[in-house]
């Protein structure tokens, strides 16, 4: 890497560039990004031969033009001829790149029919998709562990650019994304797409794309969405139609056999340790980002949960901050994001963790009755 | 700066200010008003670039080693604020101070009182703006371009803070720009016709204009931002029938003027520097303030080009890509024209040439990366990575920072009385050369491969290239010391400075004494 | 500060005149950036620009319908963070001609003990299919009050207007649900008011 590094420094930008690596635009692998890096080189090499024309005269006037050479200097100051071209010729390159810019962009904003539809939806730090035509919808979380990026464990391949559950869409078919956001702007970016659209909260954005290559594809959020902007990334993978159709089918019966089975479960009383323990790993998973893995929050930021009135002596207004969210701060609604038994394992942990002690057990079932009151 | 005073006492007959502190607190003098906003624009230079020292130190490598992400945000919107508002902008003002009078042959700036009070409330407002991030929940972490709702409704309690200090400087520059304007046009010496008038004076002429006009717009964003916030408007909030993105339109309507604001008394200060030392008169003097003009105008269509992923309208990117793209004709007229001027002339290669051919060198590479983000299609590719970043730190420190340094060479004998040393000059332009190259120029590979901006933490693949940038980044930090240094050794003492140290130097400003007096043009010279 | 008769140098007398225009300039380009707000909306409710559809009952279509194509109206709903109501649309989507008249339901369930008002805030894409969406009825046009754990189905009557481009094949209307209970304009409040 490090040679490969060297060498592009010192062959400089015009071979970096040219070579597909780590100094270059993604080339990506739809139609549109492949058309958008061809004009990204186009556009890069006419600069190149202008820059080469300018700097080439100005630094033959340096070397040869020199006082201490003895030159004399000329008293030209303006030449109408000359100065009309080096208007008009500038001018003109600007239409010769305008009209591939021109027709790109019209291809990229195609509204024609498409396949598959995504909701995607972001939000203080993390994606949320749901597929318009099937009941699935879920979560993806930055799956890189704390202990990696605090380097306390050495990192991954995919550091930063991983995720629990990527989103999946097919090959070869058009896919029609819907971006919004549930909090701040956020911007979707998969380069290998060349998509990037902001989410802007309240209200929705259009993006398409077209796969033809199945893969892995990895991307980040692109606009600075608070502490943890740097922390969401992007990750789809794209199936073969059949794999695509089997793998949403199954998820559609998984999701709602997990419905099914979390509403089988409320009967079922879980034990301190087990509450204890489930509620910890939710708690790193989605509430340690603001609240401190220690509960200590961010003074002035993100509020304590050590000792507070509420976490010692309001369970009802624990569940509800926690399944509602609280509006206009970055706490957000986890009704949808965490299963009924998770909510009530990290209300349990939240209440009995970092010496709050207050033995209060909260059940699935006690957390069900809330929010079906 | 009080021995350059000193020094300055010691060549004017005819003054009488107080001395000591009082001095500085009640002067209406131009000369010492410059001088303040310079030695303020360039501690603020150095507040900023620590930030930015911070900020390559985490970024060093990969993972979290220094500061939290919170912080980190704190770093880059207030190093933003502090650099374009504290330390360019100021700048500027500064050299206007200086040398706008001394250029047009007038004794002093049109609004003295009001010249002291501009500089004043400025220390006031980067106090306020410091002091908010030692608040419980640290200061402004939505970027200088605080977009709402981050800088609404999600963020901390110094936004209020921000806001205060947002309005004083905008306050402090649009009565500095009234100074300028007025100036310019009601003391111009006798036949000093405005097509006579050195380009440094037209190049800033237009910039106050483009203050008043846009620094209003952006004290009305800050408001309404800090009403959102926290009386309940509803502007940027759709809940209430507000639009985000609308804030995105009024912020950009300021902020694309305001980068021109930025660089355009560069192109006047450059206009001076490379006939001075290629001994031949400027090329196109005409076609420079046509073309300066030109840009002024054009800068009001093409905010949008700031949003083209917000999701607009085709009709709309493309009205945007096209009147952006129309920017580079002027700008590059503006480029032709220095080397034509260049061209067969008897060049010589003190350090303001050095900075100032730097400067149109590293500038062109700025605006050759502007153009390619004009393209709306590509820019969906470029936009808020470091492609971005490394292309607006070309404009701004090899652009309008190398010219202020240019003009701070240039000028110097002209305010300390003394040559500045030639041979530390040289060294902190090529330490400056090298390392801002090493510093910005790998940026826009790790931002083509997909490194996004403003983010404390990255993918392993871009580690190498952010290595590299950061020991350019502090190579480049220190670099400035030396200048620091070279400006307090010239303020001290050196060769005597004739009143023209420059063999091609033309314009006013050289014919008084070195150092210029403390009232100069009392009687207006008679321009031919 | 203003006041130049202190400058000791021979000056022009219109300083002040230059100085109040450009006073006069900043004052105007102060209110200029407020007057952008209604600007924008106007140049919004012109073009589409930022998909939010016009919140005024439109009159009644009164124009041939268009059997020739349909267009594919598709619904999304969501909730603010904190607004703990349940949302949705009756169907998810539904085929329409160029002029036909539809009406689709929103079911909406308030699950907390307490009554609450809502405000529902559309957005469309495209943006430019916005202009083309005419709400003849419509919960969003007002404030929703939901008594605690009622439920109710909201009403939105629309057709599309028959100008509708060709190239639009798929509208998507969606709705973002806002609790606006501590902002509830009276009447809307005095509608809950038997139950208590």
């Amino acid at each position: 890497m490090r040679t490969r590094l060297i060498t592009a420094l010192v062959a400089g930008l015009p071979l970096a560039a040219s070579a597909q690596s780590q100094f270059n635009l993604t080339q990506g692998v739809t139609d549109i990004s492949n058309r958008v890096y061809d004009l990204h080189m186009t556009i890069f090499y006419i600069c190149c031969i202008i820059g080469v024309i300018v700097f080439g005269a100005m630094f033959w006037s340096m070397f040869r033009h020199r006082k201490s050479k003895g030159r004399k200097p000329a008293t030209f100051h303006e030449n109408v001829k000359v100065e009309i071209a080096w208007t008009i010729v500038p001018f003109l390159i600007l239409v010769g790149m305008a009209i591939p810019a021109t027709s790109t962009l019209i291809a990229m904003e195609d509204v024609s029919e498409s396949e598959v539809t995504v909701l995607v939806t972001g939000s203080q730090w993390k994606w949320h998709y749901r597929y318009f035509d099937h009941e699935v919808e879920y979560f993806s979380l930055l799956a890189t562990p704390r202990d990696q990026i605090t380097n306390r464990l050495d990192k991954g391949e995919n550091y930063l650019l991983e995720v629990d559950r990527p989103l999946v869409i097919p090959t070869g078919k058009k896919v029609r994304f819907l971006i919004t956001s549930d909090d701040v702007i956020h911007s979707w970016w998969v380069p290998a797409f060349a998509v990037k659209k902001d989410a802007n909260p309240g209200f929705i954005n259009e993006a398409w794309t077209r796969v033809d290559e199945p893969g892995i594809y990895r991307g980040q959020c692109a606009e600075l969405c608070g502490k943890d902007h740097g922390y969401m990334p992007v990750v789809v993978i794209a199936k073969e139609p059949a794999e695509y159709e089997a793998w949403i089918t199954e998820q559609e019966t998984i999701q709602r056999e997990a419905k099914e089975e979390e509403q089988r479960l409320l009967s079922m009383s879980m034990s301190m340790e087990e509450l204890m323990e489930l509620g910890e790993r939710v708690y790193l998973g989605s509430c340690a980002a603001c609240h401190q893995p220690n509960g200590q929050g961010i003074p002035g930021v993100f509020p304590s949960l050590v000792g507070t009135e509420m976490v010692k002596n309001d369970i009802p207004g624990h569940i509800d901050i926690v399944v509602n969210g609280k509006n206009g701060t970055a706490m957000q609604a986890f009704a949808n994001q965490l299963s009924l038994r998770e909510i009530a394992a990290v209300v349990t942990y939240e209440r009995n963790a970092w010496g709050n002690d207050t033995g209060d057990i909260v059940q699935a079932a006690d957390v069900n009755e809330y929010v079906n009151q | 700066m009080s021995t350059v005073v000193g020094e300055m006492d010691h060549h004017d007959h005819h003054h009488h200010a107080p001395s000591g502190i009082t001095r500085w607190l009640f002067t209406t003098n131009h000369k010492d008003i410059g001088s303040l906003y310079l030695w303020f624009s360039f501690i603020m230079f150095l507040v900023g670039g620590s930030m930015a020292m911070v900020i390559r130190a985490e970024l060093f490598q990969p993972g979290l080693q220094l500061v939290e992400p919170h912080f980190f945000n704190q770093m880059t919107t207030v190093h933003g604020l502090i650099m374009v508002f504290g330390a360019v902008m100021p700048a500027f003002t500064g050299l206007a101070n200086w040398m706008v009078p001394l250029m047009i042959g007038a004794p002093d700036m049109a609004l003295p009182r009001m010249n002291n009070w501009s500089f004043w409330i400025l220390p006031f407002a980067f106090a306020i703006l410091l002091a908010s991030l030692f608040m419980e929940g640290g200061g402004p972490a939505f970027g200088w371009t605080f977009y709402a709702p981050l800088s609404t409704t999600y963020s901390g309690d110094s936004t209020a803070l921000f806001v205060f200090s947002v309005h004083i400087m905008g306050i402090s520059s649009i009565m500095g720009a009234i100074n300028v304007i007025v100036t310019i046009m009601n003391m111009r010496a006798p036949g000093m016709t405005y097509m006579k008038m050195p380009l440094f004076v037209w190049t800033w002429f237009i910039t106050a204009f483009l203050l008043i006009a846009v620094m209003p717009v952006l004290a009305g964003a800050v408001t309404m931002v800090l009403t959102d916030k926290y009386f309940g408007t509803s502007f940027f909030d759709a809940a209430g029938g507000g639009d985000p993105v609308m804030f995105q339109h009024i912020f950009w309507f300021f902020g694309h003027p305001e980068v021109y604001i930025m660089i355009l008394p560069s192109f006047g200060i450059v206009s001076a520097i490379i006939p001075a030392f290629s001994r031949k008169p400027l090329f196109g003097y005409a076609s420079m303030v046509y073309a300066t003009a030109a840009i002024a105008g054009l800068s009001f269509l093409v905010w949008a080009h700031h949003m083209f992923t917000t999701g607009m309208p085709v009709f709309a990117e493309l009205f945007f890509m096209y009147c952006t793209m129309l920017i580079s004709v002027p700008t590059g007229v503006k480029v032709f024209n220095w080397v034509a001027t260049m061209w067969r002339g008897s060049i010589s290669f003190e350090t303001p040439m050095l900075f100032a051919l730097a400067f149109v060198i590293l500038f062109t590479i700025g605006g050759f990366s502007g153009l390619m983000l004009a393209i709306t299609p590509v820019d969906f590719q470029y936009h808020d990575t470091y492609f971005v970043v490394a292309h607006f730190h070309y404009v701004l420190v090899s652009g309008a920072i190398f010219s202020i340094m240019a003009a701070a060479y240039y000028w110097l004998p002209k305010w300390t009385g003394h040559m500045y040393d030639e041979n530390l000059g040289r060294w902190h332009f090529w330490c400056s050369l090298i390392s801002v190259n090493v510093l910005f120029f790998p940026m826009h590979f790790v931002g083509l491969a997909g490194m996004p901006r403003r983010i404390p933490d990255y993918a392993l693949q871009f580690a190498d290239i952010n290595q590299i940038v950061s020991i350019g980044g502090f190579a480049f930090g220190l670099s400035q010391l030396i200048f620091l240094w070279l400006v307090i050794k010239c303020v001290r003492g050196g060769e005597k400075a004739p009143a023209k140290p420059w063999e091609g130097a033309e314009g006013l400003e050289w014919t008084v004494d070195s150092p210029a007096p403390y009232h100069t043009f009392e009687t207006p010279p008679q321009v031919k | 500060m203003t006041d130049t008769n202190s400058n000791p140098a021979p000056q022009r007398p219109d300083n002040g005149r230059v100085v109040r225009r450009l006073l006069l300039t900043v004052v105007c380009m102060f209110a200029f950036g407020y007057a952008l707000v209604p600007l924008y909306e106007v140049f919004c409710d012109i073009t589409g620009f930022n998909g939010r559809t016009k919140n005024e009952q439109a009159a009644a279509n009164t124009r041939a319908v268009d059997t020739s194509r349909t267009v594919n109206v598709q619904f999304i709903t969501r909730t603010n963070s904190g607004m703990p109501w349940g949302f949705a649309p009756e169907v998810k989507s539904v085929r329409v001609h160029p002029g036909e008249t539809k009406v689709v339901n929103f079911l909406a369930n308030n699950p907390t003990g307490g009554n609450m008002v809502a405000q529902a805030i559309p957005s469309v894409a495209p943006g430019e299919a916005a202009l083309y969406l005419n709400k003849t009825e419509c919960f969003c046009f007002n404030q929703q009050p939901l008594k605690a754990g009622a439920k109710t189905a909201m009403p939105m009557q629309f057709y599309l207007d028959p100008d509708i481009p060709e190239h639009i094949h798929t509208l998507t209307l969606s709705y973002t649900l806002y609790d606006m209970t501590a902002n509830a304009t009276p009447d809307v409040l005095a509608q809950m008011q038997p139950a208590n």
